[in-house]
């Protein structure tokens, strides 16, 4: 499973954080980054994929983006 | 502002600055050697990676790889020409754009080639570059289609439609995902990647976004010619009494081109390096080889080639702080960690310039500049970070004694002001190599 974070739509709920947090790191201000290590160009560790799936269900502006295989 | 110059070192062969005065027209530049038939196709990809050419946006990324990869997609193609040059302190795409529009046009056409693009979007935010691009394409459009815009290049790249893209300037408008965003019908701001550009682009097409600077290499490149794309074009302002434009070989030592290139007004203070992007070096950079892996290794860059020059009548402080503010108001507002960030950095900075800012300050600016590098979805807070974390490195003296009391310097500087620190304008240039170095 490869996902993407949109920083462009993340407002900051930190719901991913709360569900995934060896996915998502917040800074001081609530914004969202993924890990270091992680990256939208490379499959999650197994372990990850649960939480992360968790957090891009609930996050409440769709910033996470589940990557389908390129055409 | 003093008149901008221009000129070559005398090492650089094959340069991109132009020999004669003014608007280079299809004519001067074809007498000149120019639109001639030359290595093409995977010949070309290989000649340009055999150059060593680098991206001269400011990335530096292989523009070989670049061209293979988007040569290797699949379908249709485009090509996006950057020349919005966000970045304030350098002027040399708009110097290129506004003086030889067929070098740049001719590049293009030799890169769409390369890479099966049957667009060619120029993208510009600067009037004059506009209008010297519109007049340079008219100049093709009056040649019978088979061979436009010339017989030198093979008939599969033809026609090939050039078509120029006029966006509002700022420092974002600029990134290849912005420059993409506006070509579409979007705001001119910056996308999270992927995809990029070479996987959906233009019209979503596979997209080679390549600078303007990085084009106008390939026709010498093309040429086979000695020396192509061993030089770079470097806008040097700031405290330096012959403020200009600037073609020098890589790896040469900054303190021997400021030296050379026009002499300093006093001993540098520091330098403002990569436009704004790779922060401040001290007085240290005098040694620096102007290289992209050298200044890397240095903890600085070389980015787009822009050097300003801090003299004894700068403070590496107040420039970081006004550089800080700048980055405060020119991000593209989208990505929490960055308009945060760069407001929390201007913040600190700023109160230190004023002499207000105390040791947990500096702490907390130290902090963000380990944490937010990479929380954006485009460069713009890596480059705020840059500043404040060099400014950190290179200049510990100087914030003690800020902590303390503001110096002369500072308490004379309007932070105040929204006017871009150290901006450089290419309207001042005369479009001649007037000084012969």
């Amino acid at each position: 499973m490869k996902i993407k974070l949109d920083r462009t739509i993340c407002d900051g709920f930190g719901k991913c954080a709360e569900h995934a947090p060896a996915v998502f790191s917040l800074d001081e201000w609530g914004y969202a980054s993924l890990e270091r290590g992680l990256s939208a160009d490379a499959d999650l560790p197994p372990e990850l994929e649960q939480p992360a799936r968790r957090a891009l269900l609930d996050c409440p502006v769709h910033a996470i983006i589940e990557r389908r295989p390129s055409r | 502002m003093p008149a901008l110059r221009t000129g070559s070192h005398p090492a650089v062969r094959h340069g991109l600055l132009s020999a004669q005065a003014g608007w280079e027209s299809r004519a001067d530049y074809e007498r000149d050697g120019g639109y001639q038939p030359g290595l093409s196709g995977a010949d070309l990809v290989a000649a340009v990676a055999a150059s060593g050419l680098r991206g001269r946006g400011g990335a530096a990324f292989p523009v070989a790889r670049k061209l293979a990869t988007v040569a290797a997609q699949a379908g249709e193609k485009s090509v996006l020409v950057n020349g919005e040059e966000g970045e304030p302190a350098s002027v040399k795409d708009r110097w290129l754009l506004r003086a030889r529009p067929h070098l740049v046009i001719d590049g293009a056409l030799r890169a769409a080639q390369a890479v099966g693009a049957r667009t060619v979007c120029l993208y510009v935010s600067d009037a004059t570059s506009a209008a010297s691009l519109d007049a340079a394409i008219a100049e093709l459009g009056a040649v019978p289609p088979a061979t436009w815009p010339s017989a030198a290049l093979p008939a599969a790249a033809l026609p090939v439609e050039l078509r120029v893209f006029r966006v509002e300037p700022s420092y974002v408008a600029g990134e290849e995902t912005a420059a993409v965003n506006a070509v579409n019908g979007r705001p001119a701001k910056p996308s999270e990647k992927p995809p990029r550009p070479f996987e959906e682009g233009v019209r979503g097409l596979p997209t080679l976004v390549s600078n303007v600077e990085s084009v106008a290499n390939l026709p010498a490149i093309s040429a086979g010619a000695a020396g192509a794309g061993q030089a770079f074009l470097m806008t040097l302002g700031g405290a330096v009494p012959r403020p200009g434009l600037y073609e020098v070989p890589f790896g040469i030592p900054l303190g021997e081109l400021t030296e050379v290139l026009g002499g300093l007004a006093g001993p540098a203070r520091g330098y403002v390096m990569g436009g704004y992007f790779a922060g401040l070096v001290n007085s240290r950079g005098h040694g620096l080889p102007l290289d992209y892996d050298a200044l890397k290794a240095a903890g600085t860059g070389l980015g787009c080639g822009a050097v300003t020059v801090l003299g004894p009548g700068d403070c590496p402080v107040g420039a970081a702080a006004l550089l800080l503010a700048y980055y405060g108001r020119e991000n593209a507002g989208q990505c929490g960690s960055c308009f945060n960030g760069t407001a929390a950095m201007a913040g600190v900075a700023a109160a230190l310039a004023h002499g207000e800012a105390r040791a947990a300050d500096i702490e907390r600016l130290a902090g963000w500049t380990g944490f937010l590098p990479g929380r954006g979805a485009c460069a713009t807070l890596d480059g705020a970070v840059n500043v404040a974390a060099s400014l950190l490195r290179e200049f510990p003296g100087e914030v003690d004694a800020h902590q303390k009391r503001a110096c002369a310097v500072c308490a004379a500087t309007d932070f105040l002001t929204t006017d871009s620190p150290f901006a450089l304008s290419p309207g001042s240039i005369t479009p001649n190599v007037g000084a012969t170095l």
